[in-house]
């Protein structure tokens, strides 16, 4: 696969300290969020259906380091990195986990609907593939409005087996849309494996098809994901149209919480993706001071903390919330 | 505008016409208002070679927009009825209000992802975060023209299907039944905050009658009464309508007063009206091109049932399409479309029990 971290971060020039830290701040709040989620699973004191981004940091963050607040983003049942990256709040994340009434969707969406569109999340979605004609018909508002905002869909290796991304591929690409594809390859369509599901190794390659910029990004390596999404953003800025990105990565927990992965791949498959951890890489790049990281992982920690205890003393939904915000 | 006024102001307009003009009005009106879809100019990018506007749209309601507002608001969209509508829906979410032409209803099969899932419940989904300004605009039904040499357009041009639409929470459902609640109820759907499915049968395309030459809205979610009547109420829905006035017609020859109630809303549903009427005449008989089962016909009754069955001196009536999907043939499908000979048998019906 593609350089190692330290490699690409001299190739493209490291972004600068304040990048560095932010990165590594989201990196690890996504990862904490994620972790504590599983705990809270575990001990029974959460129900609910998630699926945790844990392994795939790198390409939520690398991504949104080079967006702006008024960008779009739409995104996949497995959402929370996607929406901690574009800065939704944690704690109202969480409480939206809790289906408690402060939550991001007032606790009437859950995981798999979390969205804040006050910084150009337009939500999770339960539907493999469904985000990408909003995120398309963002970018053609974008468009329309003249106002230089990008739009991005991220999707899985899944989603490249539904019609409706070949569709967006087209429109985008005949429209020059502002947005980026960002396709997560983490090697799994639920339990089944890409390379059964799909016909071609690298689905970057399809999307060339299209006559738009295509490329295989190591998505365990934030560099190059945040090199190749700026270049990315860049384009769409330019009117220059879309870019698609097949970052290949690697979820370390089953598709649900609650699913065992070990049902349908190996422990030593397990092991290799993790010993090319998109956090452990970007620490060993030596990019950050080692008493700055231990300092951000306090207060990713610190911030879950907070989280959790905001979710569990924040209000119920009153029942009479059942029939509101149906229609406008 | 209410749904009293109007009737003789205006000119004489064509039903297609009449929504040509709202979208031209409600464009002029809003900047954000966009139209998007399959042909609804026609010859996309060929202005060079002197090809513009080639179709105007399916039914030719959209004729003549992209002369006046360019490629940049009539956009012609490749066929992919999912990620159209799919992005009509992301578009409102982000600024637009568009109106997004659905060719057939029947292809909604593909789209009901975008349709339901996306659009309808968005809102709900994120609590409340956005709204979802958009129209699906689309054409309903069979034309039931009869011809023996030959037939319509089959089973997945002609349905109307617009249960599958009201049955889902989020989504306003109206069904303009001339060209002056055309031209009515599709300014109202596209300056309404919600997605509002239009449904537009076909065969009323060629119709017309005095239409209004200045903007107007009708409400969303009420009926009319178009024909006072003391004996039976004969609820329509779009071109049903017309076939309910033949009837009562039929019926006033035969000494029976049938009122006429026009639907227009399918969702949100105005029971009132409904009701009102059938605790006077105490009689009613549903027609409903589409399919009987889990029909609005049916919903209708159920509501009828529910808030007026002490009032009633007879059965409910439904008289609906067959529950086949269309047929070809003239002749078959003529004898699915319900027509005003069923409706006058179906009040007498009631009448006599």
């Amino acid at each position: 696969m593609a350089a190692t971290v330290s490699e690409t971060a001299q190739r493209t020039g490291a972004p600068d300290p304040h990048t560095l830290r932010w990165i590594l701040e989201h990196m690890l709040l996504i990862r904490t969020f994620e972790e504590r989620v599983a705990a809270l699973r575990q001990s029974g004191a959460l129900q609910g259906s998630a699926h945790l981004y844990v392994g795939q940091e790198a390409v939520a963050v690398g991504v949104c380091a080079r967006l702006n607040r008024d960008d779009y983003v739409a995104s996949t049942h497995r959402g929370h990195g996607h929406a901690i990256a574009k800065g939704v709040d944690t704690a109202r994340m969480m409480a939206e986990l809790y289906g408690r009434s402060t939550g991001t969707n007032k606790g009437k969406g859950g995981s798999m609907h979390i969205a804040d569109t006050s910084v150009g999340m337009l939500g999770a979605t339960g539907i493999v593939g469904a985000g990408t004609p909003l995120a398309l018909g963002a970018a053609l508002s974008a468009q329309k409005r003249r106002t230089r905002q990008v739009a991005v869909a991220f999707f899985g290796d899944g989603a490249m087996g539904q019609g409706t991304v070949y569709e967006c591929l087209n429109m985008a690409a005949i429209w020059k849309l502002p947005m980026i594809f960002v396709c997560e390859n983490n090697g799994y369509a639920e339990s089944t494996p890409v390379e059964y599901a799909q016909s071609t190794p690298d689905l970057a390659e399809r999307a060339a098809a299209f006559k738009m910029p295509a490329f295989v990004v190591d998505g365990q390596d934030v560099f190059d994901v945040y090199e190749h999404a700026g270049a990315a953003a860049e384009r769409a800025r330019n009117g220059d149209g879309p870019t698609f990105l097949e970052c290949k990565t690697y979820r370390y927990y089953g598709h649900f919480l609650g699913d065992d992965p070990h049902r349908y791949r190996t422990a030593e498959e397990e092991a290799y993706y993790r010993g090319r951890d998109c956090v452990e890489r970007f620490l060993a790049a030596g990019v950050l001071d080692s008493n700055d990281a231990e300092q951000i992982r306090q207060a990713a920690e610190e911030r879950i903390d907070a989280a959790v205890r905001f979710a569990e003393s924040s209000p119920i939904p009153d029942r009479a919330e059942l029939t509101t915000e149906v229609y406008a | 505008m209410t749904l009293r006024q109007a009737q003789g102001e205006g000119r004489s307009l064509l039903f297609r016409r009449a929504e040509n003009e709202a979208l031209r009005q409600e464009m002029e009106r809003d900047p954000r208002v966009v139209l998007l879809g399959e042909d609804v100019a026609g010859a996309a990018g060929r202005a060079a070679q002197g090809f513009v506007d080639a179709w105007g749209g399916p039914m030719g309601s959209t004729k003549g927009l992209i002369q006046q507002f360019g490629p940049d608001r009539i956009i012609d969209t490749p066929i992919c009825e999912m990620s159209f509508i799919g992005a009509a829906v992301g578009a409102a979410m982000t600024g637009l209000r568009p109106v997004a032409e659905l060719m057939f209803v029947n292809f909604v099969g593909v789209a009901l992802d975008s349709v339901m899932n996306e659009g309808a419940f968005l809102r709900y989904m994120l609590g409340g975060q956005v709204s979802v300004p958009m129209v699906i605009k689309t054409a309903i039904g069979a034309t039931g023209m009869a011809p023996e040499n030959g037939g319509g357009t089959a089973a997945q041009h002609s349905g109307s299907m617009y249960s599958i639409f009201a049955h889902i929470p989020g989504l306003k459902c109206v069904t303009p039944s001339d060209a002056f609640t055309a031209k009515g109820l599709l300014t109202a759907a596209i300056r309404d905050d919600n997605p509002v499915v239009y449904f537009s049968h076909r065969a009323l395309g060629g119709t017309s009658m005095d239409v209004p030459e200045e903007p107007y809205a009708l409400p969303i979610g009420e009926s009319r009464v178009l024909r006072e009547g003391r004996d039976v109420s004969l609820i329509g829905i779009a071109r049903m309508t017309s076939v309910c006035r033949d009837a009562a017609e039929r019926l006033a020859e035969q000494g029976v007063e049938a009122e006429v109630i026009d639907l227009l809303s399918l969702s949100p549903l105005d029971e009132e009206c409904l009701v009102n009427s059938v605790r006077r005449t105490k009689h009613a008989v549903v027609v409903d091109e589409d399919w009987p089962r889990c029909s609005i016909a049916r919903d209708v009754a159920a509501v009828i049932a529910d808030a007026a069955i002490g009032y009633l001196d007879g059965p409910i009536k439904t008289v609906t399409g067959a529950h086949t999907p269309v047929p070809y043939s003239g002749v078959l499908e003529a004898a699915y479309v319900p027509n005003a000979e069923r409706v006058v048998e179906a009040a007498l019906a009631t009448l006599r029990d």
